[in-house]
């Protein structure tokens, strides 16, 4: 703790031209704990899950299990959740530009059997 | 408006005694050098060797074509030819030309800082750049490639007995090296700012350098998986583009333009930073409308991952996505429209001079310009089915990236000439280079686009004998072309020693890199420099005449 | 500082002496620790921005594929074994945990605690490899390897828990796709990985040597977003490969 203050006010001496960042915040291991047996119980989820039948809904359940464990390792493990903006933006950066390759590949893909107009 | 300065005089300049490249010697501290400028300097001689051998190829193609009949070359060799043509101008020179030689020079100038983030990765890139063009010279040596630049899938894959593996692996590193010069410029950019570099003071090159990063970023990837699926294809047989295992060669194709086409514009953005700088300083004017030129730039990035299927329009993708991608290659006109524009208007009531730089900026100006609006209608469905795969496109491109970016590199490695060597280049016949050059392109690729228009196909060797005419106008032109790029490679190297000394502000530009000495100091700047001033800010200047520029020495 | 004096310690020392609050892991061209730090960590996640796009071209063609040839994506995940798949989604998480808690003990610097999770971590991601070489190995043995040893064979008749899988001919032909897919995006994972042993390894070597625990702790931070990364990549290579085709 003291280490974090002492860190802080090294900050205010320094004005970086973009002061938005906490890149020292230290996370405790409380939270790393709790994510992690959070992680570990959603994966059991999704592997039992998938013993039940619920048709398409499979793939949706599976997937949104994945997306939050995603989110949880981005957000916690990776410190975006103390990180600066810019951060943040680079991340969201990343998977906007992996939708736009999605999206406009399945432009193609999903009317190419429609044929001609 | 316009303000009206007078060049200094340079028989009073006298040379640093220190500077970046007299600060050490021998081999060894270039080649393990952290210094940007230094590598800028190491890119730029390796990219004018690689320059030179593409234009070789290029020599070799229009030879050929000077006859109907395929007689200089075999079709297997024409291929070969125009592949390695193809490869090494687009990999080795067009995409790392500009940021990586200019650009790595002068972006952290520009923004103040003493060097990019990441010396380390900066050298890296180098020698992946070098590793990549020893290998595409082993495989050009040992047989070539006849894929054509595109490696276009089953051809590459199934039906070539080249050295296309080589070559994949080739661009794969080639494509790291255009990475990590993308990351260096995006941190340095966020991260190095002086103090008082606000984001709306930074020079238009910084800007067009930032989004051609980003590019790179985004899109060099989605190459690189490509490739290596490429190449597990053709050693191992895995099935995703080969249709006899189930696989989709369309796929390959909207993978491989996906960073394809965003690399055109990683080609054009850094020389259109050029030519804002250039036109700029010689009307001694702000840009016209700084804020939409700066974020055309960004336009130009973001639109640019959006319309790459209008590569493929006749290859089978729906007619329904191409009427989207269609209409969204017209919507990536418009940022560039914007800067054309805003160049004319910089240009009006300007005091315009007509150094070398600038005539190279206003070659670009109208070559870009026709290679543009030929883009618009390449981009509608009804003339692409028309004109693809004829001269036409090898008209459009050529003007755009030649007539466009090779222009603008020219026009920029003259303008920063004083600024790396100390040294003036000679400006008579430099003034003669420059507009050889423009003759020489106009000449070799206007015919062309005739060409297209009447049918002539590209890449084959041989052609129906009543193309010949317009075709021997290439080849001239081609060979006028030819003297106008070894002229500045010649008086530019004997500048070096002979040259004039150029003074720390030659061109009485803004620009934080005008107001160190020439060439810089290894770290940029004898004390942080504070900024307070716009960019392009003449009256800063003027009201800055007097303040001796620190030299060392 | 004048020019003057300026151009003699340069030409001394090679770079400008910044005096007292200088650590000697801040270079040269950096004003201060926090920009140095900020700027690797924002290289970093650009880097991992690469990353993204790398795997995004296989799961994109993953998507279009499994839509297209559906019943051979699900008969091509049934022979995928669900429990490996769940042990080594387990084995990350609990790595991706302990780097963690290793990127926590160099901030904190304390030395021992992070030798101790950087080697935890080491032996969870070998762990991992080893499952993953062992299934591979299944896969050769059946005969699922496309290009090397494939045979549609399998997919004709049903398996034992399995008994609907029966394909006609052209549609167990594009069970090919399935597992080209399967090794392209497991093979470049596990090449991360093993990229990331290697890493951690010369991290190890220096840690124990007593570098990052005097508050330069970039490469560890550095390396722990890449780790999470991998490990992220895998959290959707589960489900896609193992999980959501089971009762199809």
């Amino acid at each position: 703790m003291d280490q974090q203050a002492h860190e802080h006010h090294e900050h205010h001496i320094f004005e970086p031209s973009e002061p938005t960042h906490h890149a020292e915040h230290i996370v405790s291991p409380r939270v790393y704990l709790v994510v992690g047996t959070t992680l570990l119980i959603l994966t059991g989820t999704t592997a039992a899950v998938s013993y039940v039948d619920l048709g398409t809904f499979n793939a949706v359940v599976a997937l949104a299990i994945a997306c939050i464990k995603m989110t949880l390792v981005i957000l916690f493990f990776m410190h975006v959740k103390y990180s600066s903006k810019l951060t943040k933006l680079t991340v969201a950066a990343g998977f906007f530009t992996f939708l736009v390759l999605i999206t406009m590949t399945m432009t193609d893909y999903i009317s190419r059997a429609w044929g001609r107009w | 408006m316009s303000t009206i300065l007078t060049l200094p005089d340079q028989a009073t300049a006298r040379l640093p005694k220190v500077s970046y490249l007299n600060k050490e010697y021998g081999l060894k501290s270039w080649l393990l050098t952290g210094d940007h400028k230094r590598i800028a300097m190491l890119y730029l001689i390796s990219i004018t060797f690689f320059f030179f051998i593409g234009a070789a190829m290029a020599a070799l193609i229009r030879m050929e074509l000077l006859t109907p009949p395929s007689d200089l070359l075999a079709a297997d060799t024409y291929n070969k030819v125009f592949t390695a043509h193809g490869i090494i101008m687009v990999f080795f020179f067009l995409v790392p030309s500009v940021p990586a030689t200019i650009g790595n020079f002068c972006i952290p100038i520009m923004v103040g800082a003493k060097d990019l983030a990441f010396p380390k990765i900066n050298l890296l890139s180098w020698y992946l750049y070098i590793a990549a063009g020893i290998m595409m010279i082993c495989v050009l040596t040992f047989g070539g490639v006849d894929t054509g630049w595109t490696f276009t899938t089953p051809l590459s894959t199934h039906y070539l007995n080249t050295n296309v593996v080589s070559a994949g692996l080739a661009v794969f590193l080639a494509g790291f090296s255009s990475i990590f010069t993308g990351l260096n410029f995006i941190v340095t950019i966020h991260r190095m700012r002086a103090p008082g570099m606000t984001w709306f003071r930074l020079p238009l090159f910084v800007w067009s350098h930032y989004a051609a990063s980003l590019l790179m970023i985004l899109g060099t990837p989605v190459l690189a998986i490509t490739l290596v699926l490429v190449v597990l294809e053709r050693t191992i047989g895995i099935g995703v583009f080969d249709p006899t295992k189930g696989g989709d060669p369309l796929l390959f194709q909207h993978l491989f333009w996906f960073y394809s086409h965003p690399a055109v514009y990683i080609m054009i953005l850094p020389g259109m930073g050029v030519i804002s700088e250039v036109i700029s300083t010689f009307s001694r004017k702000r840009v016209f409308g700084y804020t939409a030129v700066a974020f055309s730039s960004v336009a130009i990035a973001v639109f640019g991952f959006f319309v790459w299927a209008h590569h493929m329009f006749v290859m089978g993708i729906s007619n329904y996505s191409a009427l989207v991608f269609s209409l969204l290659t017209m919507l990536v006109a418009v940022p560039s429209a914007i800067k054309i524009f805003n160049w004319s208007a910089t240009l009006y009531k300007g005091s315009i001079t007509f150094e070398t730089p600038m005539l190279y900026a206003f070659g670009f100006l109208g070559l870009f310009t026709i290679g543009g609006l030929t883009g618009v209608f390449l981009g509608s469905l009804g003339m692409d089915i028309h004109l693809t795969e004829t001269y036409f496109i090898v008209a459009h491109f050529h003007f755009v990236m030649v007539g466009g970016m090779l222009m603008a590199y020219l026009s920029g490695v003259h303008f920063w000439w004083p600024k790396m060597t100390g040294r003036m280049y000679p400006e008579g016949i430099s003034k003669l280079a420059a507009v050889i050059t423009f003759v020489g392109f106009v000449l070799t690729f206007f015919p062309q686009f005739i060409l297209g228009y009447l049918g002539m196909p590209r890449r084959y060797a041989a052609y129906p004998p009543e193309f010949q005419v317009l075709n021997v106008f290439s080849s001239a032109g081609a060979s006028v072309l030819g003297v106008g790029y070894l002229l500045p490679l010649l008086y530019l190297t004997w500048s070096l020693k002979y040259g004039k000394i150029a003074g720390p502000n030659p061109w009485q530009a803004t620009g934080l890199e005008w107001q160190i000495q020439s060439p810089p100091l290894t770290e940029n700047f004898a004390e942080t420099p504070i900024v307070t001033h716009e960019a392009y800010d003449y009256e800063w200047l003027e009201s800055r005449k007097g303040s001796e520029v620190p030299t060392v020495g | 500082m004048d020019s003057h004096t300026l151009a003699a310690q340069t030409a001394e020392t090679g770079h400008i002496e910044h005096g007292a609050d200088h650590p000697p892991f801040l270079r040269h061209h950096f004003e201060n620790v926090p920009q140095q730090r900020e700027a690797a960590t924002f290289g970093m996640w650009l880097f991992l921005l690469t990353e993204i796009m790398f795997f995004g071209g296989l799961f994109c063609s993953y998507l279009i594929f499994r839509n297209w040839y559906y019943p051979a994506f699900v008969a091509g995940s049934h022979t995928l074994h669900i429990w490996a798949g769940t042990l080594n989604t387990t084995l990350l998480i609990v790595s991706s945990f302990t780097m963690a808690m290793g990127v926590h003990a160099a901030e904190t610097r304390m030395r021992k605690a992070l030798m101790g999770w950087i080697i935890a971590t080491l032996i969870l991601g070998c762990g991992f490899l080893c499952v993953k070489a062992y299934e591979w190995h299944d896969e050769w043995v059946e005969h699922h390897v496309p290009g090397l040893n494939f045979s549609p064979e399998g997919f004709l008749h049903g398996t034992k828990d399995y008994p609907d899988d029966k394909l006609p001919l052209d549609m167990a032909e594009k069970t090919q796709v399935y597992f080209s897919l399967y090794f392209a995006m497991t093979g470049m994972h596990a090449l991360h990985m093993v990229i990331g042993v290697s890493l951690l390894t010369i991290l190890l070597i220096q840690v124990y040597g007593g570098k990052y625990v005097n508050g330069h702790v970039a490469p560890i931070e550095n390396f722990g977003l890449y780790w999470h990364f991998v490990d992220i990549v895998w959290i959707f290579l589960f489900p896609l490969l193992y999980l959501i085709s089971r009762h199809q």
